[in-house]
């Protein structure tokens, strides 16, 4: 067993490690931030996405290590210091990008990844950003609206 | 996954050290590796992490040669090889934004999946692949499926890339994983072009020497009528026949070209 | 004017806030003090002889606790069918048993012959590993009509052959119907495969099973779409253990689709084992895992004949299928492709005569269940098909020769025994014909070719029948359940509702839409009512959610307890203003004295109820709860009419989605926005089906489309954005809101839509020749069949 310490959502923390303990498990089991998800093994489907150092990376395609000293951000770290939504997560709910919740929140932390990268993305730019985020009920109608929403662009009543 | 010992070393010579290790093996980005560990496909005793090796990371423009650390991740490649456009946009259609931000040059290189977008890259412009302990030419780097010329204990550092005159990656998407169905990397260098196929062949990426022929005599899309590669030796499985796949590397590489002229 | 607030008001959905936080509680979020973790071994091929499982090395490996093959399971029974099918000849279906650990043989890849369970999972994993099956390999029996062969391998040597089932429907029909395509002045006829799926729920299964041997009760927590379905079929056919002592809890579930319906043998071991072991034990499904221990959906082999006069009125409809049910029964198999496929068949048209045939067959191959839609997508995608193939054979224009045999008259009867009580067609396929433009597609059309592509343009229609129900009649047809459901609403004394009930959220946002209607109901903020659901233990007994069916059965019964919740209110306030109970009216939550200015609010009642100081004691009885079972008498018949417009590159094959503009009938709507969304999902996962799904065994039975790097799954781009329209409402007849059910219908009206519209395309590009191409239409099928 190895110490790792990184900082999650503002917050060091620190724990013991095997070689082969991945990101996301660590999140889940050692500090119990079980709103990252795991939906595959074969880095295909995204639930697993959060934030190092910034960018969007899938949580159960690196180790734990790899990550000590890091900055990660979780979807726990994502709503607003008062504990009310963010204006992503808002976009969500208003526009109703999401169902049974289990992609949602790597979805939200791929989407606000883009929105970092690119402030005011087309349609097509958020369908091939969220490529690597499948999402089996929405068919990521609303949540393309929901980006678009929260990027400050207009978006067409239904 | 079995378990394992992992090293995330700072400098070249401690991971060189490192991967002395029995049973040791380098770890790049992981998109690959670690989904295989997962499947238990692989049983290393130690995995010496490169990402962490700030000298193994970088982009440099020297002249007409563009080098790129083994461990730059795709998403920089992508933001930042503006002096390779097709390079950059190569690099930045490969996995998903998430697999760009940890995905690396030098492990894509190192496991040469037949259907990888960067091998095509590297075999298309003639690039060479600096290791530990020598320099190969691409021409001579790539074995076969998932088999390259590199030995135990040799690790990639750097490629370097001769920036061509022009040059066009088309990817046609496998519908599941998103690597390439087949795709195309045409470069065009003062007096030849090379024209390099993945995702089609049982034996990896290779170079379709009689597109080259025609290109070279005259660049155009319509240089390469009647130009078609044989199916024989072509992958084929549920996703697509040894003739689908053959033909698609035509229709690719043809597109390549139009984007050029 | 949108409203704002209850029936018709799209409500933002209560459930978010804990999704979008990560404060959501799925079952793999739930850990329990002392747990253990449970690896299945899973056979590696599909048809075997299983002569021993040496788990001697297994069992000294580190951390590991116990290992359990078949031997160890004592008095577990196997896995239950829930439906059993008469066959045409009046004979039941063959019923194979169905281990919960395989016994005497492994019948296909990833049946389960063993479990290690040890302290951590990757302990669990690594002795899983050296659990050596001793398996003596027979050929597999994979193909559907070989497998019905003679001298076929049997999969269950204790039945008399591969086949399940012949099932004739209506078997009397059949001679008239032959008869009527013998003679008819057209007769169309189309060989199609409406292959098999994988449901993919994004959150794969989870068990935890627990004991508290201070109680000797069991609870076990679970994915499900129906906690109280697995804890009677797991208590009394599995694990013989008495209701009142298993607790089942399905917390928040990540997407179901069908595949959560279903009692899986991990839910029983797990179960099982925590009591065996006095520990609890759980087991998180692997995605690699769940590709060989999911039930699937589809794989039907068809052949369908239409028989037409000169005017394009369909005379007769002759169907016959192969159907694959896989290795064992899984849950409710039987009935996808007999009940809820053969019923469709008379689809949105008045054809008199209709003959239905489906063999359902055993291979060597993961068990076959019902996949969103279940059946009637496989009814819609042949009947809409060969519809469009006889317009094009005719020389009828596809919509017109629709239109030309629409039902119009409701109640109508059709000859495959259901009754459409309500609906109207012609009024969906007008708004689509208007917001699809249909007139501009020519233009759209050139623009494609001058680009190279082939635009191609494809409609279709669809029926479907949800809410699936009258128990009386279910029970006729072979269901081993009653199908009503069922609602508790507790009223506390200060005025808020707990609304407890049997139907099972896993996305449709019933926390949020069961809301709208009790408030709408009584008057109140939706914040007033919360829904419980879940948990067999704070739940009264219901069916759980699939087929449509949670707003038309369960939302029918919140309606009936709320309305015995506002009798007795109104008795209430009757007493405390001193008036005769039906002079009381309920308006925006506060009893009134018709005709007078006196009133009480809501919770001046509700108070009363639980405070009876004042109160006729001698008349009703203190307190406002009340319970409903709610049973409908019909199902409900939800229709629309879909289109595509596809463009092909005639290089590649590749297909692109340019447009998909959906106009449903789902009669009285709760929330628009919430069933926007059910729609969107619907249609991408039918285009999933149409475009890039399928689940592909090879030659050995192994499963060589195992993971998403095989599997096709829609990917946001592959899809364009939806329009969806539900204004032509004809609201249900027989039930108390009107609803007919909007969770299935974008996967069963899509797929034709989009083969429709490829086969147009290729058509106006000159490939006439191309009359049908297999789904998944992939870029190599459509190339393959342009060479």
């Amino acid at each position: 067993m190895t110490e790792v310490s990184m900082t999650v959502n503002g917050k060091a923390v620190s724990g013991q490690v095997e070689g082969r303990t991945l990101l996301v498990q660590f999140l889940r089991e050692t500090l119990g931030l079980t709103g990252t998800h795991v939906g595959c093994d074969t880095s295909q489907c995204g639930t697993c996405v959060i934030h190092v150092n910034g960018k969007a990376v899938k949580s159960c395609t690196i180790f734990a290590q790899e990550a000590d000293g890091a900055q990660i951000t979780t979807i726990e770290g994502m709503a607003n210091p008062d504990g009310s939504l963010s204006p992503i997560q808002k976009a969500f709910q208003d526009y109703h990008g999401l169902q049974c919740g289990f992609c949602t929140p790597g979805m939200v932390m791929s989407a606000a990844a883009l929105l970092a990268e690119n402030p005011t993305p087309t349609e097509a730019e958020i369908r091939a950003y969220l490529s690597g985020n499948l999402c089996r009920c929405t068919g990521y109608h609303n949540i393309v609206r929901a980006i678009l929403a929260a990027s400050g662009q207009g978006v067409a009543a239904e | 996954m079995y378990s394992f010992d992992l090293d995330r070393p700072v400098t070249l010579e401690a991971a060189l050290a490192a991967l002395k290790a029995e049973d040791a093996q380098p770890l790049g980005g992981g998109q690959t590796l670690i989904p295989a560990l997962k499947q238990r496909l692989a049983a290393p005793s130690r995995l010496v992490s490169l990402a962490a090796i700030p000298d193994l990371c970088g982009i440099d423009l020297e002249g007409e040669t563009l080098t790129i650390g083994a461990a730059t991740p795709h998403a920089m490649v992508a933001g930042q090889a503006g002096a390779y456009p097709a390079l950059a946009a190569l690099a930045g259609g490969i996995g998903d934004p998430a697999v760009r931000n940890r995905g690396t040059i030098g492990g894509s290189l190192a496991n040469n999946d037949p259907s990888a977008c960067y091998p095509a890259a590297v075999l298309g412009s003639g690039a060479v692949i600096c290791t530990n302990i020598r320099e190969i030419a691409a021409d001579d780097f790539f074995e076969g499926m998932f088999a390259t010329a590199l030995e135990d204990g040799e690790i990639i550092i750097r490629v370097r890339f001769p920036v061509p005159q022009a040059a066009c990656y088309r990817k046609f998407d496998h519908p599941a994983s998103r690597f390439a169905l087949a795709g195309a990397f045409v470069a065009r260098f003062p007096g030849s072009v090379r024209v390099a196929i993945t995702g089609v062949s049982e034996e990896g990426v290779f170079r379709w020497s009689e597109a080259e022929a025609a290109l070279s005599a005259r660049f155009a899309p319509d240089a390469l009528e009647g130009v078609s590669l044989p199916p024989e030796g072509m992958i084929e499985d549920l996703h697509g026949s040894s003739a689908y796949r053959a033909h698609l590397a035509g229709v690719m590489t043809r597109r390549a070209v139009a984007a050029m002229v | 004017m949108p409203k704002d607030h209850g029936i018709g008001a799209s409500s933002k959905r209560r459930e978010d806030i804990r999704f979008l936080t990560g404060k959501g509680r799925y079952t793999d979020d739930i850990n329990l003090p002392g747990q253990a973790h449970a690896c299945f071994v899973r056979s590696q091929v599909a048809h075997g002889r299983l002569k021993g499982v040496d788990i001697s090395a297994a069992q000294k490996m580190p951390g590991v606790i116990r290992v359990f093959t078949a031997i160890d399971l004592e008095g577990v029974g196997g896995l239950p069918c829930g439906w059993q099918v008469t066959d045409r000849h009046g004979n039941p279906m063959q019923e194979p048993g169905h281990p919960v650990l395989a016994t005497g043989k492994v019948r296909h890849v990833g049946d389960p012959i063993a479990v290690v369970v040890a302290e951590t999972p990757e302990q669990a994993r690594d002795a899983a590993e050296a659990v050596q099956p001793d398996i003596e390999e027979l050929p597999p029996v994979l193909d559907l009509r070989g497998a019905l062969a003679e001298d076929a391998v049997k999969v269950h040597e204790e039945l008399s052959s591969n086949l399940c089932y012949d099932w004739g429907f209506v078997e009397n029909n059949r001679e008239d119907v032959d008869k009527a395509i013998a003679t008819a002045h057209h007769v169309t006829t189309l060989d199609l495969v409406n292959q098999r799926l994988i449901p993919n729920a994004m959150e794969p299964r989870v068990a935890i099973g627990d004991f508290n041997p201070a109680t000797g009760d069991s609870t076990l927590y679970t994915t499900s779409q129906n906690p109280h379905v697995i804890r009677l079929l797991m208590g009394a056919f599995v694990l013989g253990i008495p209701e009142h002592k298993l607790r089942v809890v399905a917390p928040d579930v990540g997407g179901g689709f069908g595949s959560k319906i279903f009692h899986y043998a991990e839910e029983a071991f797990c179960t099982f084992a925590a009591k065996a072991l006095g520990r609890p034990v759980k087991w998180t499904c692997q995605r690699s895992e769940s590709f060989m221990s999911d039930a699937h959906g589809r794989d039907h082999v068809t052949k369908i004949e239409l028989a037409l006069d000169k005017n394009g009125r369909f005379l007769a409809l002759r169907t016959q299928t192969h159907a694959n049910m896989g290795a064992y029964l899984s849950t409710f198999a039987p009935s996808v492709p007999t009940w809820l496929h053969g019923t469709l068949m008379a689809g949105n048209y008045r054809t008199p005569l209709i003959y239905v045939n489906v063999k359902a067959v055993f291979t060597n191959t993961v068990p076959v269940d019902a996949y969103r839609g279940a059946g009637r997508p496989e009814a819609t995608f042949q009947l809409e098909r060969v519809i469009d193939k006889a317009a094009r054979e005719m020389g009828i224009d596809p919509i017109e020769l629709r239109r030309r045999n629409f039902v119009t008259e409701f109640p109508y009867a059709t000859p495959v025994a259901v009754e459409y009580d309500t609906g109207d067609y012609h009024a969906t396929m007008d708004k689509l014909v208007e917001i699809a433009d249909f007139a501009g597609f020519e233009a759209r059309r050139a623009k494609s070719a001058a680009r190279g592509k082939l635009r191609g343009l494809g409609v279709n229609c669809y029926i479907e029948a949800c809410g699936i129900a009258p128990s009386h009649l279910v029970g006729q047809l072979g269901a081993r359940a009653g199908l009503y459901e069922a609602a508790t609403v507790r009223v506390n004394a200060t005025g808020g509702l707990v609304v407890m009930t049997g139907s099972h959220s896993h996305g449709q946002g019933h926390e949020t839409s069961f809301a709208q209607v009790v408030a709408d109901m009584i008057g109140l903020d939706e914040n007033m009512v919360e829904i419980v659901h879940g948990d067999t233990a704070n739940t009264p007994m219901g069916m759980g959610t699939y087929g449509s069916r949670s707003l038309a059965v369960g939302g029918s019964a919140i309606v009936r307890a709320t309305e015995k919740i506002i009798a007795k209110a109104k008795k209430i306030a009757a007493h405390l203003m001193e008036a005769a109970p039906e002079d009381i009216e309920l308006k925006n939550g506060a009893f009134s004295v018709a005709g007078t200015d006196k009133s009480v609010a809501w919770g001046d009642v509700t108070l009363a109820a639980y405070v009876p100081h004042n109160y006729p004691l001698e008349e009703i009885e203190p307190g406002l709860e009340e319970t409903a079972f709610y049973d409908p008498n019909n199902f409900t018949f939800p229709a629309g009419a879909y289109a595509c417009e596809v463009e092909v590159d005639p290089e590649t094959g590749k297909v692109e989605v340019c447009s998909f503009v959906a106009t449903d009938d789902f009669g009285t709507i709760v929330n628009p926005m919430i069933v926007d969304g059910q729609v969107h999902g619907g249609i991408a996962q039918g285009l999933g089906q149409a475009l890039l799904e399928r689940a592909v065994y090879d030659e050995y039975g192994q499963l060589l489309s195992g993971s998403y790097m095989d599997y096709a799954m829609p990917r946001a781009d592959d899809l364009p954005s939806f329009t969806v329209d539900h204004s032509c409402q004809t609201p249900c007849t027989h039930n108390p809101l009107g609803v007919k059910g909007c969770g299935e219908a974008g996967a069963i009206g899509s797929p034709p839509a989009l083969v429709n519209a490829v086969v147009d395309a290729l058509n106006r590009g000159g490939y006439e020749h191309i009359t049908h191409i297999d789904m998944p239409l992939t870029p190599s099928r459509v190339w393959a069949a342009m060479r």
